[in-house]
């Protein structure tokens, strides 16, 4: 690690980000007010105001204009920034499709939000895991300090050649968003050299017309559709390269940058969890080893791509596993036990549904999960 | 007149005689060549762009069908920050601009951007089948307002699109395509003035209308001498007709296309007089030069 002299600060996570969307130089920030997001946007608002952001913030009209006019701006070739929540990113949905469609590095911060109806302004996963399929890099973060280096790490997975795609960097609702803690800051000369300017290959521009957002018949719409997975498949590559050039250079990482593991070493069970529940899980995980009980924690950072090979790797030969999703496929299981449960299949697999709507996971729920690994029932709601 | 440049070139998929393709082709003309285009979903994206052909000259973007000036706004913003000196023009149809397009477009004008929209008007969501849109004239026969017996077509009056931008503060003009000097010259203006401008080029359907595929322009100019589509342009809120050529009835329009064959006299003369009141209107606001918008 090599010794500078960086910032510790107490902030809130939605200010930590601000600040790395800021230290990557955005030229275009376009967004909408949505709550629990608010603060991020608020906090770039402001540094443009001051002066201290050269980039021009377009204050649309909804959150579907606000991904049409980054992805305007992306495709002129500019470093494009966004933030939304819930309905917003719901409503982006449409265009969520054609910016990873039209390959468009664009990096939007998710301050993850129940979906209406009910109406509900608190956390749950269930904005972005219907963004599931939109061609998009999903990452949850755990902490503050996590949400700021992975807006960091964003820019330079999505803008890699081989990738070419947009990323979310998700943090729960209020939960994280709204948390106060100490992050450890990057100067912004640091984070200048590690994240090479904006030059994509292909760009509006009069001098060299070309044209963007074709008509594919079907004789051509599945190359492209298979160039989008080709480079999905790619960005694991590159999602790996940034995590240990980054932990390199500023001495942290994150596992391998698409799944960190607690305490998995002689590990019989596993919880596996994504986004703030994972604090919470390795509190109840070293009591629990402390007990005796050889559990562990395989934390998913990366939905999209999802790690498939080190997750299989990771979750063979373990006798039981709890998946903790924070969404529900109605009529289906949770989002995140779909996926596990489709790559690992020598393990007794259970699948807890928690923290619907803001609903409070405590250290006691996670302790009751982890005794019910094995059980009958594959699906639990737990609420108390 | 007309520049050497094509911007929009043949090769495209647009039917024979179709008034938005001609639209395109002097548009492109007209904004020269340091332009950026932003396509809104509809006939002259799915005829222009089909991979791997383009039959665009110009850089060309189409990302969704509601969306062309949000679009555009985020490269003006782009173009901007980069300190470029190409002007961004959006393009949509009817359904584009007045219904499904009209939220982005109110947001873009509102933002004052630096940005030409131009709705391509025929009246109607002419690349889904012929389905009436806010842009439909009352009466005429199309596939979501069909001519029955207890219903006679669409039921609704055209919504007035220029109007409700010019409240937006911007420089709005209409245009035809039988009117070429007319129209380079609206363009020619509005690219020379900064921020939001909105022009609405009238681009009759073959298919749609029921209209010969050699008429288009014929059917052009009777819009504008029948006053069913007066060319005018709104100015720092000033209304100014671009000629005052009504002279002749509108039954001689309506008799011409196939979505109006359905028409009683009865409704022949309520168009016609709506079309006089309507007309009355512009030409007075055209006369006394008020303020108005």
């Amino acid at each position: 690690m090599k010794q500078e002299i960086r910032k510790r600060e107490l902030v809130e996570c939605s200010q930590a980000i601000a600040n790395a969307a800021r230290q990557c130089k955005p030229a275009v920030i376009s967004a909408y007010p949505i709550t629990p997001q608010t603060h991020i946007v608020e906090r770039l608002a402001e540094m443009v105001s001051n002066g201290e952001l050269n980039a021009e913030f377009i204050n649309v009209e909804s959150e579907h204009s606000a991904m049409s006019a980054t992805i305007g701006a992306s495709a002129t070739g500019a470093r494009t920034f966004t933030a939304s929540s819930s309905q917003g990113i719901a409503l982006m949905h449409e265009m969520l499709f054609i910016a990873s469609g039209m390959r468009l590095p664009i990096v939007m911060a998710v301050a993850n939000r129940a979906l209406s109806a009910p109406i509900n302004i608190w956390n749950d996963h269930s904005d972005t895991m219907a963004e599931r399929d939109s061609g998009w890099l999903q990452f949850y973060c755990e902490n503050s300090q996590e949400a700021y280096d992975t807006t960091i790490m964003s820019y330079i997975i999505s803008e890699s050649k081989d990738v070419m795609l947009p990323s979310m960097v998700c943090v729960d609702g209020f939960t994280l968003s709204h948390l106060w803690e100490p992050v450890e800051f990057l100067t912004d000369s640091q984070v200048e050299t590690f994240l090479p300017s904006f030059n994509p290959e292909f760009k509006l521009e009069a001098s060299s017309p070309k044209t963007f957002g074709a008509l594919a018949f079907p004789s051509t719409y599945m190359q492209f559709k298979k160039q989008q997975q080709d480079a999905m498949n790619d960005s694991i590559d590159a999602i790996k390269k940034a995590n240990s050039d980054f932990r390199k250079r500023f001495g942290r990482g994150y596992g391998d940058g698409l799944i960190e593991t607690y305490k998995m070493e002689g590990a019989k069970t596993a919880l596996i969890a994504m986004g703030s529940v994972c604090s919470t899980s390795r509190i109840v995980i070293d009591k629990l080893r402390k007990q005796g009980k050889k559990i562990g924690l395989i934390k998913i950072k990366a939905f999209r791509p999802f790690p498939i090979d080190e997750l299989r790797k990771l979750a063979n030969g373990l006798e039981g596993i709890a998946v903790i999703d924070r969404a529900i496929s109605p009529g289906s299981y949770g989002p995140l036990f779909t996926e596990v449960k489709s790559i690992v299949n020598d393990a007794k697999m259970n699948d807890f549904i928690v923290g619907l709507g803001g609903r409070d996971v405590n250290e006691g729920m996670i302790e009751g999960i982890i005794k019910k690994i094995g059980q009958k029932s594959e699906v639990e709601w737990v609420f108390d | 007149m007309a520049e050497e440049f094509e911007g929009f070139v043949p090769g495209h998929n647009a039917c024979a005689g179709c008034g938005a393709a001609i639209a395109m082709r002097h548009i492109a003309k007209a904004v020269g060549k340091n332009v950026i285009i932003s396509l809104a979903t509809g006939c002259m994206e799915v005829t222009s762009t089909v991979y791997p052909l383009t039959a665009w000259n110009l850089p060309v973007i189409h990302s969704a069908f509601e969306n062309a000036a949000a679009t555009a706004s985020g490269i003006e913003a782009a173009l901007k920050h980069q300190g470029r000196k190409e002007k961004v023009i959006a393009i949509a149809g009817d359904g584009g601009t007045f219904d499904i397009g009209i939220q982005a477009l109110s947001g873009m004008a509102e933002r004052k951007h630096d940005i030409l929209f131009i709705c391509y008007d025929n009246e109607g969501y002419m690349n889904t089948g012929v389905q009436r849109s806010g842009s439909t004239p009352q009466y005429a026969d199309t596939t979501t307002s069909p001519y029955g017996k207890a219903i006679h077509g669409k039921v609704e009056w055209k919504k007035s699109m220029p109007f409700i931008m010019a409240s937006h503060g911007c420089y709005v003009a209409t245009a035809n395509i039988a009117y070429l000097n007319d129209l380079y010259a609206k363009i020619k203006k509005a690219m020379a003035i900064k921020g939001p401008k909105y022009l609405q080029i009238y681009a009759p359907c073959v298919i749609g209308w029921g209209i010969p595929t050699n008429e288009t322009i014929i059917l052009s100019r009777m819009a504008v001498q029948t006053g069913v589509y007066p060319i005018y342009e709104i100015e720092n809120g000033i209304l100014k007709l671009s000629m005052d050529v009504k002279s002749r009835p509108v039954s001689e329009y309506l008799g011409k296309q196939k979505r109006f064959k359905h028409l009683t006299e009865q409704e022949i003369k309520e168009i016609q007089e709506h079309v006089d009141s309507e007309y009355e209107r512009i030409k007075k606001l055209s006369e006394t030069g008020i303020k108005v918008f």
